[in-house]
């Protein structure tokens, strides 16, 4: 038995080629492009259009970053994962970055051997219901059944959920996306639960959108970010400022048109790379961060762009908000 | 000594042996190295290993559990059983569904009459032809729609209930009661095995026949219904309460789909290797059965099947192990079997791909080598004698 594991093993080793690779940054310089996981398609964070762009808040993500380390936000190779298969993507290196709406967790952090770089969207798990069963919170969900997409957290908080209020529940579980959204279509549950910024997105494409209601009560906090291996810490570093730079932009008020504008602002001319010596710690060029600005935008723009109120997905700011305007999104000091 | 050694080298039985050993050698060593390579990365990477993690809290519930105690509190080695025994159980049922509609298929393909012919010929061509995962989803939403809503159910006396769920049973309560009249149910089985075995001899040895579906409708049937009423076992009904039936047990319309979609797939096949396996046998035995006075079930059951299964067994053991190992197609309509929990579920929370699809390999292997070498010795039994 032992012999037989052995050889598995040796067999997923060759086919998935595993590899340490610790110089990132000179990887993706050398490539030309970086090598993004984003998901299969969830609207407003990571969707492909007809001819094949893909838009959203964690592609921003992925753009920032190839601005910043290549001067192209264009230079972004998509790899869509689903979520089953996003951390062995990661792990084996067929990716850079991860950054498809993935919970930041202790134990992903502390026993996949990656690490989250930082938190791009505060969600929390809620509830879709069929408009018919009257229903107006979770509380009257007992005995009910729930589709559920596997992989995710969201199997464990629902089963937190129920236990600690001493309520039964019934979990249909698939494989994507569009198959739970199909099964609760179809009549299979009572109930859909996923992260609220999903919720929207998918009860805007149901064939009739009325006949479902998103429920107020959020069960979970779901910090989502973007991902990196462990053992390369340049790379963390770049991934992690590439994400602060777009919100310390949004604190001082500097915009993809503004960027360019002579500013006497020393924050400012820090993100222009005017001053200062950020860029030489993590080994990139001056106007790194004036491209993220200039090319992708500030965190307000990207949100407003994606799944802000002006979107079919018209999700608030809520706590994804500045710490100066009541939120808690906060970059530390960009100096 | 070095003529010896060198008529050594010249012998070709030494130098077979000589190149075998070396490549025995070379294969180790490259899985050595591979495998010694993947656990220094591994290491070096930061990602936990080992199988501790199978002393873990699951935390995620499962949908379609039929015998064991399962719960979000369980370990995931619990979780891993689950599935292990959901696989199983999807596996029997299609085996079992998909021998009986091929064995019928097939001898129907070589009927007579037009009618049946073609219409097994058009059932082969069909079904044989669409990719399984197709048929199974096309399975899973047509019962989806077809089947009523649960306030709707489709209700049998009250106690059995069938909507686009699952199928609502009720469950024995167990107890004394109920191994009561399960002990009476299989001293019903035992006693009818005696008999039939006893008419048998009997009509082996005198010729005489004796019909024993009375005997088995009063041993098997009739009796156990008797110790219930006698014993007093308790049933808990399965009932409408808030949003589903609680109570009894339930087969869920993941599992009806996957076994029906498994069952009609791999049926055509076996269909197929019945009928060639018939189409072998010599017309000569079909009339010289005749000839004896048999009729033609008789003739169909007595002469030409036993020698037909001698050359369908071998096709037929390679459809069951595909029907098993495409019972992990399983994940894409949510019947919770070993992919979608393990290697699913399981994988992602705790990420150690490496343990978790090598355990689930070696379930398959274990299941595939086990149906192979049962039918195997089942192939022997049914061989030639003396040949």
């Amino acid at each position: 038995m032992n012999k037989l594991l052995k050889l598995s093993a040796a067999s997923l080793l060759v086919f998935t080629g595993f590899s340490v690779n610790a110089d990132t940054l000179s990887d993706v310089k050398s490539q030309g492009s970086l090598s993004c996981g984003v998901s299969t398609g969830t609207p407003g964070f990571s969707n492909p259009d007809s001819s094949g762009n893909w838009s959203g808040m964690d592609v921003d993500v992925c753009r920032a970053i190839a601005a910043a380390t290549l001067g192209d936000a264009r230079k972004v190779k998509y790899v869509p994962l689903s979520a089953k298969e996003r951390f062995i993507a990661l792990q084996s290196g067929e990716i850079d970055v991860l950054s498809r709406n993935t919970t930041w967790t202790a134990t992903r952090d502390n026993s996949l051997g990656l690490n989250f770089a930082g938190v791009n969207y505060y969600d929390g798990q809620g509830f879709m219901v069929k408009k018919s069963l009257d229903v107006n919170s979770v509380k009257d969900l007992d005995g009910a059944s729930f589709c559920i997409q596997a992989g995710t957290t969201t199997e464990l908080n629902l089963a937190d959920y129920f236990r600690s209020n001493n309520m039964k529940f019934k979990a249909v579980t698939y494989d994507t996306s569009p198959q739970t959204k199909g099964g609760f279509e179809a009549g299979r549950c009572d109930a859909l639960t996923s992260d609220v910024s999903q919720l929207a997105g998918l009860r805007s494409t149901l064939k009739d959108p009325s006949s479902a209601v998103v429920l107020g009560d959020v069960i979970s906090k779901e910090p989502l970010g973007p991902v990196v291996r462990q053992g390369d810490d340049n790379w963390f570093n770049i991934v992690k400022w590439s994400l602060n730079a777009m919100i310390e932009a949004e604190e001082l008020g500097v915009t993809s048109a503004t960027i360019d504008r002579t500013s006497t602002s020393p924050g400012v001319q820090r993100l222009q790379g005017k001053t200062g010596k950020l860029n030489e710690h993590l080994g990139l060029n001056k106007d790194w961060a004036r491209n993220i600005v200039s090319q992708v935008g500030n965190y307000g723009e990207s949100f407003e762009r994606n799944i802000g109120m002006s979107t079919p997905i018209a999700l608030p700011r809520g706590v994804n908000q500045l710490w100066i305007k009541g939120g808690i999104l906060y970059s530390p000091a960009f100096r | 000594m070095f003529i010896k050694l060198k008529s050594l080298l010249y012998n070709n039985e030494v130098r077979a042996i000589a190149f075998q050993v070396l490549a025995v050698v070379f294969i180790a060593y490259f899985v050595y190295q591979a495998f010694d390579n993947m656990m220094l990365n591994i290491e070096q990477s930061g990602i936990r290993s080992g199988f501790g993690f199978l002393n873990d809290e699951a935390g995620f519930a499962v949908n379609d559990n039929f015998f064991l105690t399962y719960s979000p509190t369980s370990t995931n080695l619990q979780a891993f059983y689950v599935g292990i025994v959901n696989t199983l159980i999807v596996a029997i049922t299609g085996i079992f569904f998909a021998s009986v509609i091929g064995l019928v298929i097939g001898i129907a393909r070589l009927s007579s009459n037009y009618l049946i012919r073609k219409m097994a010929t058009v059932y082969i061509e069909i079904f044989r032809n669409i990719p399984i995962l197709l048929q199974i989803l096309f399975w899973y939403s047509t019962a989806l729609s077809v089947l009523p809503s649960t306030r709707n159910s489709m209700n049998f006396l009250d106690s059995v209930f069938l909507n686009s769920r699952g199928l609502f049973l009720p469950k024995f309560i167990i107890g004394t009661e109920f191994y009561l009249v399960l002990a009476s149910f299989i001293i019903g089985i035992v006693a009818y095995v005696f008999i039939k075995k006893r008419s048998t001899k009997k009509h082996d040895d005198t010729g005489i026949a004796t019909n024993t579906i009375p005997h088995f409708l009063g041993l098997v049937v009739l009796l156990p219904i008797m110790a219930y009423f006698v014993f007093g076992a308790q049933l808990e009904y399965p009932a409408l309460k808030g949003f589903n039936f609680q109570g009894g047990t339930d087969l869920s319309i993941e599992f009806f789909s996957l076994a029906f979609a498994l069952s009609v797939y791999t049926a055509t096949y076996i269909a197929e290797a019945i009928r060639s396996g018939i189409d072998s046998v010599d017309k000569g035995q079909k009339e010289a059965a005749a000839a004896l006075g048999l009729r033609q079930g008789q003739a169909m059951r007595l002469v030409v099947l036993p020698q037909a299964l001698r050359v369908a067994i071998p096709p037929i053991i390679n459809q069951y192990l595909n029907l098993t190992k495409n019972s992990s197609l399983a994940t894409a309509v949510g019947y919770s079997e070993l992919v979608t929990i393990f290697s699913g579920t399981v994988l992602n929370v705790v990420g150690q791909a490496i343990e978790v699809i090598a355990l689930t390999m070696l379930v398959y292997l274990t299941i595939s080598l086990f149906i192979s070498l049962v039918l195997n010795i089942f192939n022997k039994k049914m061989e030639i004698k003396g040949k």
